[in-house]
């Protein structure tokens, strides 16, 4: 009953009684509009654990498809690393990042873009045009394109391990809102109800009590009063039917008679 | 969460791992160097010392021009705890295997 668990320091009015009825109904919206929306993050998480275990799979095929095309190149070219890692001057692979929605948590996702990828066109030279001119210029561009595909496959990779780590958290986050409103709030207003609720009906009971008593007072009162009548007419009338005629005088008789 | 700006700023892909690894990776282009001659990649042999890597990996996780750091397993096994502690969002660090070292999906961090 009230008084057992928590609940807010509030005066017990008929007008609090209303506000945290409003707020009940309101701490269930909310929890049931939170409940819903942990739901439809948890299927997004299930499915993006899904396509991480694909795309790791994945990743591991292409990176060694890579790795051989790129022991073809050593094989034809020699080594080329010290070439390729003093010709690195600016990034013409980057990513993009975007954002996406899922129910209001803003999820980044990665595209890849390559700048001057077409190396036909001669404005924007790819840094290794000319590397493996000699012999093994194929496999070099072969392994090129390898590697790109395998960054591809990197990037979705990583766009997905990032909306995990978000996800994650927001999850947490929300469940930790549903259970809040779940066993904090709804009891403490529940609480706070019930504890209005029977301390107004104590009033109300103290108010009918006390009209009770009043009444019976009144009562009394009006008893004694028509009693105090009665008793006053009845004695006069007494006075008037047993002594016999009055002696009208017999107050102003208070000399003694003169006797002579 | 971080607001979209700071994101859209990071474009870049980094890469420690072994001179294969980054070399194919470089390669395919995402090879960079800032204006302040500084490298977006890190090759690791057997003669790199343990705190250049520590290093590396600290500076690359604090530029703001970075999405996305490859990391080698078998280097990232060395610097696991740096790795684990890790936890913000950007940039993402991905695990990849190695030409030398066989692949364990189950160390990656994240999963």
């Amino acid at each position: 009953m009230s008084g057992t668990g928590p609940k807010f320091s509030i005066f017990p009015t008929r007008m609090a009684l209303t506000g945290m009825k409003n707020r009940l109904k309101g701490a269930n919206t909310g929890h049931s509009l939170l409940k819903r929306k942990s739901e439809a993050l948890t299927r997004r998480f299930r499915e993006i654990l899904k396509k991480i275990d694909e795309a790791k799979r994945k990743m591991g095929k292409v990176l060694q498809v890579a790795s051989f095309s790129y022991a073809e190149v050593k094989y034809s070219t020699g080594d080329i690393g010290y070439q390729i890692r003093e010709s690195a001057k600016i990034a013409q692979l980057k990513v993009k990042a975007n954002t996406e929605n899922v129910s209001g948590v803003m999820l980044p996702t990665f595209d890849m873009v390559i700048d001057g990828q077409n190396c036909k066109c001669h404005t924007k030279a790819s840094p290794f045009e000319l590397t493996g001119l000699g012999r093994g210029g194929q496999q070099v561009q072969k392994c090129k394109d390898t590697y790109q595909k395998a960054v591809q496959v990197l990037v979705e990779l990583a766009s997905l391990q990032t909306a995990f780590v978000i996800l994650d958290e927001v999850i947490k986050v929300t469940n930790r809102r549903v259970n809040a409103i779940e066993h904090v709030i709804i009891p403490k207003i529940e609480n706070t109800i019930k504890f209005i609720t029977s301390e107004l009906d104590e009033q109300d009971r103290e108010e009918f009590f006390r009209l009770k008593k009043v009444q019976g007072k009144k009562k009394d009162r009006m008893e004694l009063e028509r009693a105090r009548v009665a008793a006053a007419s009845a004695s006069a009338s007494q006075q008037a039917s047993g002594a016999g005629p009055a002696n009208l005088l017999s107050q102003y008789e208070q000399d003694p008679d003169i006797i002579f | 969460m971080a607001s979209a700006a700071p994101q859209r700023e990071r474009t870049l892909i980094a890469i420690i791992g072994d001179e294969d690894s980054v070399t194919g990776m470089l390669l395919a282009g995402i090879g960079h160097i800032d204006s302040k001659q500084k490298p977006n990649f890190l090759v690791v042999d057997s003669k790199t010392p343990l705190p250049k890597i520590e290093e590396t990996f600290e500076e690359f996780t604090k530029r703001r021009d970075i999405a996305i750091i490859l990391i080698n397993q078998h280097v990232a096994d060395d610097i696991r705890g740096q790795i684990d502690a890790h936890q913000a969002a950007f940039p993402t660090i991905l695990e990849i295997p190695s030409k030398d070292h066989p692949y364990d999906p189950a160390k990656a961090h994240q999963i």
